[in-house]
């Protein structure tokens, strides 16, 4: 199951990846310490309530347009910010609400976002599929498949560029994956070293085409052998997985030596967009990696087993996530529609005297 | 009959070269493949191979000659056993054959010495108001602009950079980025795979993160590769991110028609961009300009599409002697004051109204010619005060008319200043056809200072 295609003898020598199911304490991934369990498990949390939130609110016409939501996935991009640093950028695609609150980003300017609002973070002009944060290190939020790749590319050219010793993680799909310029991307970023790690985040479906029927290489890691970019698998409903692999492609970017691929083996739960019934899908495959694999379950089984926290601890963080959603929630409904000035600004930077 | 060497072209545009060295001399046997002399123009060297066996018996060009015409006789071989110390030492001219009625089948070169070097000087330009008074000038190619401009903002702000294909070690594909990798090094002048749309990407990425990288693209033709990027990347991201994310970045390179290359490296994509809110697209005509233009460009906070002209690179103009010549973005220039009638182009498009100007001055029509610089935004301001005053207005440029640069004036024109016009608006642009490789089709297919006469003669009711 563990799959690498490293030619490069310096990452030869690491670890190798994970076993995609998960395991239990003892075997497999290193052990998060208690409060990095307990942070892992209200940071998915956050995204799945919010998620779960932003899914309500579509049906009852306060979000528009289109509307993908994250839930499931919510280890992969949790446990690659446990992975970075300061200063470390990400940028990724469309289903990107995840990401943004993961990078901190304030989940009532997200929503606002969604409903369109001032109060968001693009003012009610980005949408869903289009926001960004210049103090989170967040570069967006982008609508066209895979081309986020070249932009997190260059923003790792700008790093090196200014040796800034930061890393960009470069999030995209499997439908992503077979896009011509993440080929491109995969070229340049090896031939000049950059620090970019490309997260695959393989939940199997680009919309209704699973990874079988798309892709003639269905080992995603491997996309980037004939380029000498070292790629792992990784168990992407595993939270300690990802962030042990993130860490160990984020550190070697860091040392210089160039790209790396990860492919987060992950599941969405819910339909491509908010108007996908998702029936190209048995409902017995969706129930059961609910049932056996969901990430969040799986952190909050530990941290029960562990005795680390107790069914009421737990509630009670329940109870602090649905607070910020609601929060969120009732801010994007309450928050002003732009302006009608605001269709005329920001096309272009004034230019300074 | 001696076997005439004839000094070669080594580019589609070139029309004149120097003879830097003979590797001959008369007397010496050569065969098919020897190197016998070496020709350079101000973007690259190359070496004269002979095509035919014979002896050297005449060297009709000097070594070290300057100016020497494409076509021009510069040596003369004897076949074996022939006498040639009779033959004649005139050069000719070798000129291709042409079918009666079908116009004159010379390259697109020929056109241009006609068109410009030789009519152009009788139609005097104004000078340009946004150079100072007293300013001293040089004489500068539109390529040496260019660098110039570049090599000045790298000087100046360490967040600039080139990028493109054979910019650094193959010093520019058109040696427009001549000399800036010894000077800036590879870190700063980059060579890219043939890979437009990731490094188009990559460029929109690393302008995100705060650098300011210029991005050459061998032509724009090959930018249609990383169209997306351009669009939805680069003019897109400011109005979507609610003024948070900037993308300080240049596209640049040739564009338009070059010279008998086909239809897929003959285009003009002026109007494409031009539509796309949230990008700046500028197309100089004159070399001061596209330096005054770059630079403006280089420091602007936005994307901006930068679309030069390959026959007009080696074509010199007066440049200021500043330290620091940036003209304003979206200003059109004034080239010419006059009464009857208004001419308003860009780009290449000049040469061919500057030529008509001529005719038309002769037949004692005062035309009034615009060069727009900057396509978006339009300085519609200069164009709606000159029709006020001319009454009259004729659109020239070197793409399809459908949905032109002439289309959105006219249709501005009409709506600020209809009770103005005394006559329709007339574009003068390319044929509605894909761009055709044989030189006369080619030639019909483009503007020219013929249809230029025509339209403002049809417009002045003459």
């Amino acid at each position: 199951m563990a799959s690498r295609s490293s030619s490069r003898p310096a990452k030869a020598a690491t670890k190798p990846a994970q076993k995609k199911q998960p395991k239990k304490a003892g075997g497999g991934p290193v052990p998060l310490s208690k409060d990095e369990e307990l942070q892992a498990y209200r940071d998915m949390l956050l995204i799945r309530r919010f998620e779960e939130k932003a899914g309500q609110m579509y049906g009852m016409g306060l979000i528009g347009g289109f509307c993908h939501l994250y839930i499931g996935q919510e280890a992969v991009v949790v446990g690659m910010q446990g992975a970075i640093e300061e200063g470390d950028q990400v940028i990724t695609g469309y289903r990107d609400h995840g990401h943004m609150l993961a990078t901190g980003m304030d989940p009532k300017g997200v929503m606002a976002e969604l409903t369109g609002r001032s109060g968001g973070y693009s003012k009610g002009k980005g949408g869903s599929m289009h926001m960004f944060s210049v103090e989170k290190k967040f570069y967006g939020g982008h609508g066209i498949v895979g081309a986020q790749v070249p932009l997190g590319t260059g923003l790792a050219f700008a790093n090196k560029y200014r040796e800034s010793g930061h890393v960009c993680l470069t999030y995209f799909g499997d439908g992503a994956a077979n896009q011509g310029q993440v080929y491109e991307s995969f070229n340049m970023a090896e031939l000049w070293q950059l620090p970019v790690v490309y997260v695959i985040e393989n939940n199997q479906y680009a919309m209704g085409t699973s990874v079988v029927r798309a892709s003639a290489q269905t080992n995603l890691a491997k996309r980037g052998i004939s380029f000498n970019i070292p790629g792992e698998q990784v168990d992407g409903m595993d939270v300690r997985a990802v962030r042990e692999a993130g860490k160990r492609a984020v550190e070697a970017c860091r040392a210089g030596k160039g790209p790396y691929i990860l492919e987060m083996m992950t599941y969405r739960y819910r339909g491509h967009s908010m108007s996908d019934p998702a029936k190209y899908r048995a409902k017995e495959e969706v129930n059961k990696m609910r049932a056996e694999h969901d990430p969040i379950e799986q952190v909050r089984l530990r941290l029960v087993e562990a005795k680390s926290l107790s069914e009421d601890d737990l509630k009670q963080i329940d109870k602090e996530i649905k607070a910020i959603v609601n929060e969120a929630a009732e801010f994007a409904q309450s928050s002003a529609e732009p302006d009608a000035s605001e269709l005329w600004t920001d096309v272009l930077a004034e230019v300074e005297a | 009959m001696p076997i005439e060497v004839l000094m070669p072209a080594l580019s589609p545009t070139m029309e004149e070269g120097t003879l830097a060295k003979w590797h001959v001399k008369v007397g010496d046997q050569v065969t098919a493949g020897d190197v016998i002399a070496e020709i350079e123009t101000d973007k690259a060297t190359m070496e004269v191979e002979a095509a035919d066996e014979g002896t050297v018996a005449k060297i009709l060009v000097d070594e070290g000659t300057e100016n020497v015409k494409v076509n021009d006789v510069i040596a003369l071989l004897a076949e074996e056993g022939e006498d040639v110390s009779e033959a004649k030492a005139a050069p000719k001219k070798a000129t291709p054959k042409t079918e009666p009625g079908q116009g004159e089948a010379t390259s697109r070169e020929t056109r241009e010495k006609t068109g410009t070097e030789r009519k152009q000087p009788k139609a005097e330009v104004e000078s340009d108001p946004d150079i100072p008074e007293g300013t001293e000038f040089v004489s500068q190619t539109v390529r040496e602009a260019l660098r110039d401009a570049m090599a000045e903002e790298m000087r100046r702000d360490e967040r600039v950079f080139v990028m493109g294909e054979e910019v650094a070690q193959y010093e520019g594909a058109y040696k427009v980025t001549q000399g800036l990798l010894a000077e800036f090094g590879d870190r700063r002048v980059v060579d890219t795979p043939i890979t437009e749309h990731g490094f188009a990407g990559l460029g929109v990425g690393a302008a995100m993160a705060g650098l300011r990288p210029i991005v050459e693209f061998m032509t724009f033709n090959f930018a249609m590769q990383a169209m997306d990027q351009i669009i939805n990347s680069a003019a897109k991201t400011r109005y979507m991110s609610g003024g948070q994310m900037s993308c300080p970045i240049v596209f640049r390179g040739p564009n338009g028609p070059a010279s008998r290359v086909g239809a897929q490296h003959s285009q003009d994509y002026a109007s494409w961009y031009a539509h796309i809110p949230g990008l700046i697209v500028i197309a100089p005509y004159s070399a001061a300009d596209a330096k005054g233009l770059l630079k403006a460009a280089i420091r602007d906070p936005n994307p901006v599409v930068f679309l030069e002209n390959e026959v007009l690179y080696g074509k010199s103009f007066e440049v200021p002697k500043l330290d620091d010549h940036v003209l304003p973005i979206g200003k059109a220039r004034v080239m010419k004051e006059g009464k009857d009638v208004t001419l308003v182009s860009h780009s290449h498009g000049i040469t061919y109204c500057l030529e008509a100007m001529v005719q038309l001055e002769e037949e004692g029509l005062d035309v009034e010619l615009i060069d727009l610089r900057t396509i978006r935004p339009l300085d519609m301001e200069t164009v709606i005060a000159s029709v006020k005053k001319t009454n009259r207005l004729v659109t020239v440029e070197e793409t399809w008319p459908v949905c032109g640069i002439g289309a959105e004036i006219a249709a501005e024109v009409q709506a600020r200043a209809f009770d103005y016009l005394d006559a329709p608006i007339l574009r003068v642009a390319q044929k509605n056809v894909p761009m055709p490789y044989a030189a006369n089709l080619e030639k019909l297919a483009l503007p020219s200072a013929e249809e230029v006469v025509e339209a403002v003669k049809t417009v002045c009711y003459r």
